[in-house]
């Protein structure tokens, strides 16, 4: 079973997130009020990590665990991460939590989330199903 | 033992996060991203033929191992080893929920707002169910969510997640200040 891998890469994502009280709706509240650097301090030192991670892997050619090379990734602009970034933040703000968070929230104890994990599916859900009459998507 | 209690400072917490990033990429190039596995989940379950739902979930199948992960890192850091303490949050924040008659207690959400009795509340229906559909409207929309664009992608340098996550936070921002606390009063 390789993909017990991730399982584990998971944990630590969510360890991470929960002891780092990303998670925590007190924490996203007062981010959006910017009355402390924490969630700030998580942003500024995660994505440098992530950054400089993926330059040494390019400098230095690094090849993944099976002997692929590392595929670096790319984003395509289209008008609609506008649209769906902004409604996003206000879920972000309603529920405290982005879809990671979501997941570890449920596992943190927080069982009414599931609920909130099921209305951020059916939002995925109806997406698809109206995207081809909304501006801007791709 | 007291130290697996307690919260991570942020110069702790960022850079797990971030290394994140490269080690899904070495062991089997994948990208940080969560918001697809809601998209993966409604492929599974209901595609319904709709195009953005018709395509090879069995080949992501690694993302629902990542996101079981997410649910026992939180179970892991905030149910066996929860802090004890409330949430340190500042206390201009503090005096900011008291003013919404919110009062702090131990846990990551507050008490009486997210929970099973409150969910069919006007109040609790638009944070949970409502805040919820945003969330996943919002994120596919925009194709990706604070990991795949706020990390993963401005980690890899692309503008257009940079948009985004500006955009995450102006969203975000301008409900907590403006909406939000209507809400949080019904």
């Amino acid at each position: 079973m390789k993909n017990i891998r991730y399982l584990f890469v998971g944990i630590v994502f969510g360890l991470a997130l929960t002891k780092g009280e990303a998670i925590s709706w007190y924490r996203i509240q007062e981010m959006f009020r910017f009355e402390s650097f924490h969630m700030f301090g998580i942003f500024m030192t995660a994505v440098p990590v992530g950054a400089i991670s993926i330059f040494l892997f390019k400098k230095w050619k690094v090849k993944t665990l099976d002997g692929e090379p590392i595929e670096s990734p790319t984003k395509n602009f289209h008008p609609g991460i506008i649209i769906g970034s902004l409604i996003f933040g206000v879920g972000w703000a309603l529920t405290g939590a982005c879809p990671g968070p979501l997941y570890a929230q449920i596992g943190s104890g927080s069982t009414v989330t599931i609920i909130t994990l099921l209305a951020a599916l059916f939002g995925t859900w109806s997406f698809g199903k109206i995207q081809r009459w909304l501006p801007g998507h791709q | 033992m007291d130290l697996l209690y307690k919260p991570w400072p942020w110069f702790i917490a960022g850079p797990v996060i971030g290394l994140t990033v490269p080690l899904l990429l070495w062991i089997g190039n994948k990208r940080l991203g969560i918001s697809s596995t809601l998209r993966h989940i409604c492929a599974a379950c209901l595609p319904s033929k709709i195009p953005l739902f018709n395509y090879h979930w069995k080949s992501e199948i690694w993302s629902f191992f990542f996101a079981a992960g997410l649910v026992m890192g939180g179970m892991i850091g905030g149910w066996i080893f929860a802090n004890p303490n409330p949430v340190a949050i500042s206390s201009k924040t503090v005096e900011y929920f008291s003013s919404l008659g919110i009062t702090q207690q131990t846990g990551l959400m507050p008490e009486g707002i997210y929970t099973w009795q409150t969910l069919l509340s006007g109040k609790g229906f638009l944070l949970m169910i409502g805040g919820g559909f945003c969330v996943g409207f919002g994120t596919r929309y925009a194709q990706g969510c604070t990991s795949g664009h706020g990390i993963l992608g401005l980690s890899a340098l692309q503008w257009p997640s940079l948009i985004a996550t500006v955009s995450f936070f102006i969203g975000g921002i301008l409900f907590a200040h403006f909406v939000l606390p209507h809400i949080l009063l019904l």
